[in-house]
């Protein structure tokens, strides 16, 4: 079992209250998903030369000014770092496959979470209201946000198989079920150059989608394609910099709830997660059907 | 009892307030013990199991929305829900009268043994699956795998059915108004008797809807899969 939660707000004033808005989204649904909880925020764009790149230390002490000193040195002289507890957003104009390769090749105790213009990405261990609480995602503010708790059932509990995965740029994927063919997609894909980070049944959906996505799909015809090619049973909600998808399997095993106003769209698992959303009670109710793709741009 | 409103021979509960616990626990024994008969539930936000368990003569007003297995188990009691309500709404009710003014999520009334279910709008996937004697009428369409394995009972569905429609019926019958995308295994569409428009006349009257019985199409098990058959294609 797993939570998941999604808001895009329409209403241009309401981008300041996203994280507000959401916290009690993602906590209403801990008993869905006590283990673990992440989320995907997408702010504001950074200029086309600079990307984001979020970052984790995990319990490893980094000392951020320092590797940033040193990023500027080999790279980038404008990069810049905000930091939040064992977690960071690198700001930076050099190439993020040279940044990332670089981090790996200096053996820093640091895992990126995502890459993009718009991304900045959060995940660990622990109670989704400690999780919250640590980031200050009740201060967050963007666009949209894909959201996760997580309650672990076919591989280990550790941030990096908490939710969301991302791969590419600007791209993320939440996912309430269990897929019974993952070995088989990520056969497919790893002799076509794609790198695994898990054994988690999700990220091959990530990976699937993502990669399809740079093959020229766009986000539907991906989530079409996944339909004949991923087996098992999901609740799929995705993020670009663009918009908010979801899709539920052809049985609708995993639930989900979508509350629809003039200036919100918020989806949850449950409507719990949604009851103290503003004007709730005026809202658009309803549950996606199977097989069918419901999206919302920015 | 902390944090109740007490109105003439009615008690109301704030679920944002008092705790599920207290609600139930209310309904399961001191509501009979205070001669109160009329219950209203505020601000269920999305709870799960509200008025589950009851056997009484209750009649439960929850205004909101709720969460998994309302009313589940139902004895006697009659629970209106003015909202919409999660997975498993009414499970297993046995008798009683359950009322879901909005849509219901997947498997509503799964295997209820008597009562009557009524969904005013749509219910999803597995509506009355395993269906044991209960009567469901649904106001919208009903979601795939709907009536599943029903053994008795009746499924009145005033919209349309998506796939696998009765799938392996036993002797539930199902009276559908709209279309349907494909019946299950086993099920068969039959002529509508005097019996039947009847039937329906009586459950479209008690759930307040007011279709023309003659309107409807029956369907039922073929009992081809009663028996066992040496000579079937065995392959799956």
């Amino acid at each position: 079992m797993c939570g998941i939660v999604g808001l895009l707000v329409k209403n241009l004033t309401m981008r300041a209250e996203l994280g507000a808005l959401m916290v009690p989204m993602l906590t209403g649904m801990t008993e869905r998903g006590p283990d673990s909880a992440g989320l995907a925020v997408y702010t504001a764009p950074v200029s086309n030369s600079q990307h984001k790149i979020s970052l984790y230390s995990g319990a490893a002490r980094v000392d951020w000014p320092h590797l940033l000193a040193r990023l500027k040195g080999a790279f980038d002289q404008t990069a810049s770092i905000e930091i939040h507890d064992n977690q960071a957003v690198l700001t930076s104009a050099a190439n993020p496959d040279a940044v990332v390769a670089w981090l790996q090749a200096r053996d820093e105790p640091v895992a990126v979470l995502s890459v993009g213009h718009c991304i900045d990405l959060y995940k660990d261990v622990g109670a989704p209201a400690d999780i919250a609480r640590r980031y200050k995602f009740a201060e967050l503010c963007g666009s949209h946000l894909v959201g996760h708790t997580r309650m672990a059932t076919e591989s280990a509990v550790t941030p990096a198989h908490a939710h969301p995965f991302t791969a590419g740029r600007d791209f993320c994927l939440v996912h309430n079920g269990s897929l019974s063919n993952p070995h088989l997609v990520r056969k497919h894909l790893e002799p076509l150059g794609i790198v695994f980070e898990t054994d988690n049944d999700t990220e091959a959906a990530c990976r699937f989608f993502e990669w399809r996505l740079r093959e020229g799909d766009d986000l539907a015809q991906a989530v079409e394609r996944g339909f004949s090619q991923l087996d098992g049973f999901y609740t799929f909600l995705m993020g670009t910099e663009k918009e908010l998808l979801i899709v539920r399997d052809a049985f609708a095993c995993k639930p989900a709830v979508v509350a629809e106003t003039d200036d919100y769209v918020a989806i949850a698992s449950e409507f719990r997660s949604l009851s103290h959303l503003p004007a709730i009670e005026h809202a658009n109710i309803f549950e996606p059907k199977p097989e069918e793709i419901y999206r919302w741009r920015v | 009892m902390a944090g109740l409103v007490q109105i003439a021979e009615a008690r109301e509960f704030d679920l944002s307030r008092d705790s599920l616990r207290q609600l139930n626990g209310y309904l399961h024994k001191q509501a009979a013990r205070d001669g109160v008969k009329r219950v209203r539930v505020n601000r269920p936000d999305g709870a799960h199991s509200v008025a589950c368990g009851l056997d009484a003569d209750l009649e439960v007003d929850i205004h909101g929305h709720v969460g998994y297995y309302v009313a589940g188990m139902n004895q006697r009691a009659t629970v209106t829900v003015h909202g919409s309500a999660g997975p498993g709404a009414a499970e297993n009710m046995m008798s009683g009268r359950v009322h879901i003014k909005g849509f219901a999520s997947t498997a509503a009334g799964a295997s209820a043994h008597g009562g009557l279910l009524i969904i005013d709008r749509d219910a999803s996937l597995r509506c009355g699956i395993s269906l044991k004697g209960g009567d469901i009428v649904v106001g919208g369409s009903v979601g795939s795998f709907s009536a599943f394995m029903a053994q008795a009972g009746r499924i009145v569905i005033c919209g349309d059915a998506q796939d696998a429609l009765g799938d392996s019926l036993y002797e539930a019958v199902i009276y559908i108004r709209g279309s349907v995308r494909s019946l299950g295994s086993d099920a068969r569409f039959e002529p509508m008797t005097e019996a039947d428009l009847a039937a329906v006349a009586d459950l479209l009257a008690k759930s307040g809807m007011s279709h023309a019985p003659n309107t409807f199409k029956r369907i039922a098990s073929a009992k081809n899969l009663y028996h066992w058959h040496a000579d079937a294609d065995q392959e799956y």
